[in-house]
């Protein structure tokens, strides 16, 4: 057998093998080594930093992590953050009574800013920073329940000190005394009490009264002009009142079923849409003939509209709190206490009331509330008699775990 | 600051120049390109990089996140909100078209009829952008209110009934249906559409039209085979700069939309700040991300872009 000999290579072959190694698209040179290995260390290094970065565990253990050096002594200062409308200002709205004369009194000054429009956007914001266990500049913040739960739950609230609330322990009504997800109230205090109850206007249902959630859902005339709300709470937990429910204490299929009930209105299109704060013009142009609503804002609407009516559903309503709390590291935690004890005060809760008209959480407050407008004290969204107190459900606090399962069906039951 | 500054003059060489630059000559381009390159940097790898780390994350706000490299997310996040990602798709989708179809004809006016109004015509057509996105888009309501004019003269021709046998309205309304967002959407965008389609239809030289209509062209026949051609690089561009803000768009869905309207950006939002499911809406962000990066290399192949603005 004849070995397969190759024929040699040719000089000139030779020449271009060496060629197009050292030079052309091919050629192994300083540069394209270079630029391989730096892909690879760039791979190398992507992948390590995508393994390296995530996210701590959120919660922080004992209240001594979240308190920070105070240094209310010095500095006479209060960093305020709080929802929009949700403070008295004079005729001109160039000052805020209530703050002038703190500052008058107290020496300390208010930096008041209204930054916070919608809590889950608002916990985005201070998420990062109270993650990382730092101060969010912010000495004071108002949230609602649920949130306000999920701060203390993570440690990222700190401890008030009772000895500097004398007022805010007195006159602190008996219906916020004690909610199940802070006891006592040791680290919040509710600035402003919420109902939930259902807004009508009365020239879009033809001067029909709106009473009941099965209502709202079934009434062919109100078809595709209902409205919900995108808080969970408030809209699970009326339909759960409706359906005979008790939302302080419910199970996972109580849940279910109400979200079922409300999925229904979803796809037969009795519900227009799940709205947050703009439900507001929608019913004031009778785009919305019913919704769910907040009575502070009803009773702001109906100085506009006469058309807008209300009603407490016989089946009772849901009620929640916006709550003071001083975030962790907070630098001015005694002054943000001054504060809070400030507006538990009478004469100042009265102020405050009869501007913001939403339920005022301080007992007594009836007398002063008269002597700046006899009409508010009677009014039951703002001060609320026996019988609306006792138709009033909070809804029951949730576990992590419960509160992303519950957000996400009702997701769903939204749209996305 | 001071590398780029000129040297000083040095004494020259003796013998003949060379013309070898100086490798600090050679450095300006790098130089000029390093503040972009910071910016991208910090402003858009980082936040990348952290991104796609969380989206092969698991875990809870309380347990805090590993990264797990758990893939599966992206393909349970695709397949439970594909119906979002086609809705998303399809909204802005007809809204760039309905774009393209009113910017095309008010770009052309501008660019060749306008004579001495075009500055002020230009000047309307970016007006919107004098008001924030939020109240234009809130203006929207107020226009198309239920017992509004605008609704009252659709269903009076009967427009209503033909967009509710399409699915796109609901009964006697227009609020809180697929038209109203893409309603919203189409009007949003405008602008966007129409300034590129302005800018590559003016640069086109009218001797052009003249000479087509020397060679017997019809004025139509013009518009085919000279204006539209030439004014490709504008209807790319044009079309890009809505389709992409536009697929991704959440504040149009949310205010004028209904529960069956929601698009993808929607998700996202609910996702991230509502849920704080942070995986799954960093995984849904980097789907749409490739979804519309796939449809975009597709468009421009097909399309052609050797000159786009």
């Amino acid at each position: 057998m004849e070995q397969f000999e190759p024929d040699r290579l040719s000089a000139a072959q030779l020449a271009a093998m060496r060629r197009s190694l050292t030079s052309g698209r091919g050629a192994l040179t300083r540069r394209s080594l270079l630029r391989a290995s730096g892909v690879g260390a760039l791979t190398l290094a992507g992948a390590s930093t995508l393994a390296g970065c995530g996210i701590p565990p959120a919660k922080r253990e004992g209240g001594a992590a979240a308190a920070s050096d105070d240094h209310s002594d010095r500095e006479k200062e209060i960093i305020f953050s709080n929802w929009t409308e949700y403070m008295d200002t004079s005729e001109d709205e160039k000052s805020r009574p209530t703050l002038d004369e703190f500052a008058k009194r107290t020496g300390i000054k208010v930096k008041y800013t209204e930054d916070i429009n919608d809590n889950v956007e608002f916990f985005g914001k201070i998420k990062p920073q109270l993650a990382a266990g730092q101060d969010t500049g912010r000495d004071l913040i108002v949230v609602t329940d649920w949130l306000a739960a999920r701060i203390i739950r993570l440690g990222w609230a700190q401890k008030l000190d009772p000895a500097h609330l004398p007022h805010a322990y007195a006159n602190l009504s008996p219906q916020f005394r004690s909610p199940d997800w802070d006891p006592g109230r040791a680290y919040s205090y509710p600035w402003t009490g919420i109902s939930t109850v259902i807004a009508y206007n009365e020239k879009a249902t033809d001067g029909k009264k709106v009473d009941s959630v099965t209502q709202m859902l079934d009434d062919p005339s109100l078809k595709g002009r209902v409205g919900f709300l995108t808080e969970m709470r408030d809209s699970v937990g009326m339909t759960m009142l409706d359906q005979g429910k008790n939302p302080s204490s419910f199970t996972d299929a109580d849940f279910d079923e109400a979200i079922g009930r409300l999925q229904k209105g979803v796809d037969k299109n009795q519900i227009r849409r799940f709205t947050g704060n703009d439900y507001t013009s929608d019913l004031d142009k009778g785009d919305l003939a019913a919704c769910l609503a907040w009575a502070g804002d009803v009773i702001q609407l109906q100085a506009g509209n006469p058309d807008i009516k209300f009603a407490i559903p016989a089946a009772g309503y849901i009620t929640s709190s916006d709550n003071l709390l001083v975030p962790a590291k907070a630098r001015h935690k005694a002054n943000a206490e001054r504060l809070i004890d400030y507006y538990y005060e009478l004469p100042v809760a009265a102020q405050l009331a009869a501007y913001i008209s939403y339920v005022c959480p301080v007992e007594g407050v009836g007398e002063e509330l008269a002597k700046i407008d006899p009409e508010l004290a009677e009014n039951t969204l703002i001060v609320p008699d026996k019988a609306m107190t006792a138709k009033s459900h909070a809804f029951r606090s949730l576990t992590g775990e419960e509160e992303t399962a519950y957000e996400e069906k009702f997701a769903k039951l939204i749209g996305a | 600051m001071t590398a780029t500054a000129a040297p000083p003059q040095a004494p020259a060489p003796a013998g003949p120049p060379v013309h070898k630059p100086s490798v600090r000559k050679r450095l300006v381009p790098y130089w000029l390109l390093l503040p972009g390159i910071l910016w991208l940097l910090v402003f858009f790898v980082l936040p990348m990089v952290y991104q796609a780390s969380t989206s092969v994350q698991t875990g809870s706000l309380e347990e805090g996140f590993e990264v797990t490299w758990h893939f599966r997310t992206y393909w349970d996040a695709l397949t439970e909100y594909l119906p979002q990602f086609l809705r998303s798709l399809l909204y802005a989708g007809t809204a760039t078209a309905l774009c393209l179809l009113l910017g095309y004809p008010l770009a052309y006016l501008i660019a060749f009829k306008a004579g001495r109004w075009r500055g002020l015509l230009l000047v309307l057509v970016i007006a919107p952008f004098f008001t924030s996105f939020l109240i234009r888009t809130l203006a929207w309501k107020t226009i198309l209110a239920d017992g509004g004019p605008v609704v009252g003269a659709l269903n009076a021709v009967g427009f209503l009934d033909v967009t509710s046998w399409l699915g796109m309205t609901e009964g006697d309304r227009v609020l809180a249906t697929p038209l109203a967002v893409v309603c919203g959407l189409t009007y949003n965008f405008l602008p966007f559409m129409i300034l590129p389609l302005y800018s590559s239809l003016e640069r086109i030289d009218t001797r052009l039209h003249e000479a087509a209509g020397d060679l017997y062209a019809r004025p139509a026949t013009v518009f085919r085979k000279v204006t539209f051609p030439l004014s490709m690089p504008g209807v790319v561009s044009g079309t890009l700069l809505t389709f992409i803000p536009a697929s991704g768009d959440y504040v149009n869905a949310e205010l004028l939309g209904s529960t069956d309207t929601r698009m993808i950006g929607n998700v996202i939002q609910s996702q991230y700040l509502r849920i704080l499911d942070y995986p799954t809406a960093a995984a849904l962000s980097f789907i749409l991300m490739a979804i519309v990066l796939i449809m975009v290399t597709i468009y421009i192949r097909r399309a052609g872009t050797e000159d786009l603005v």
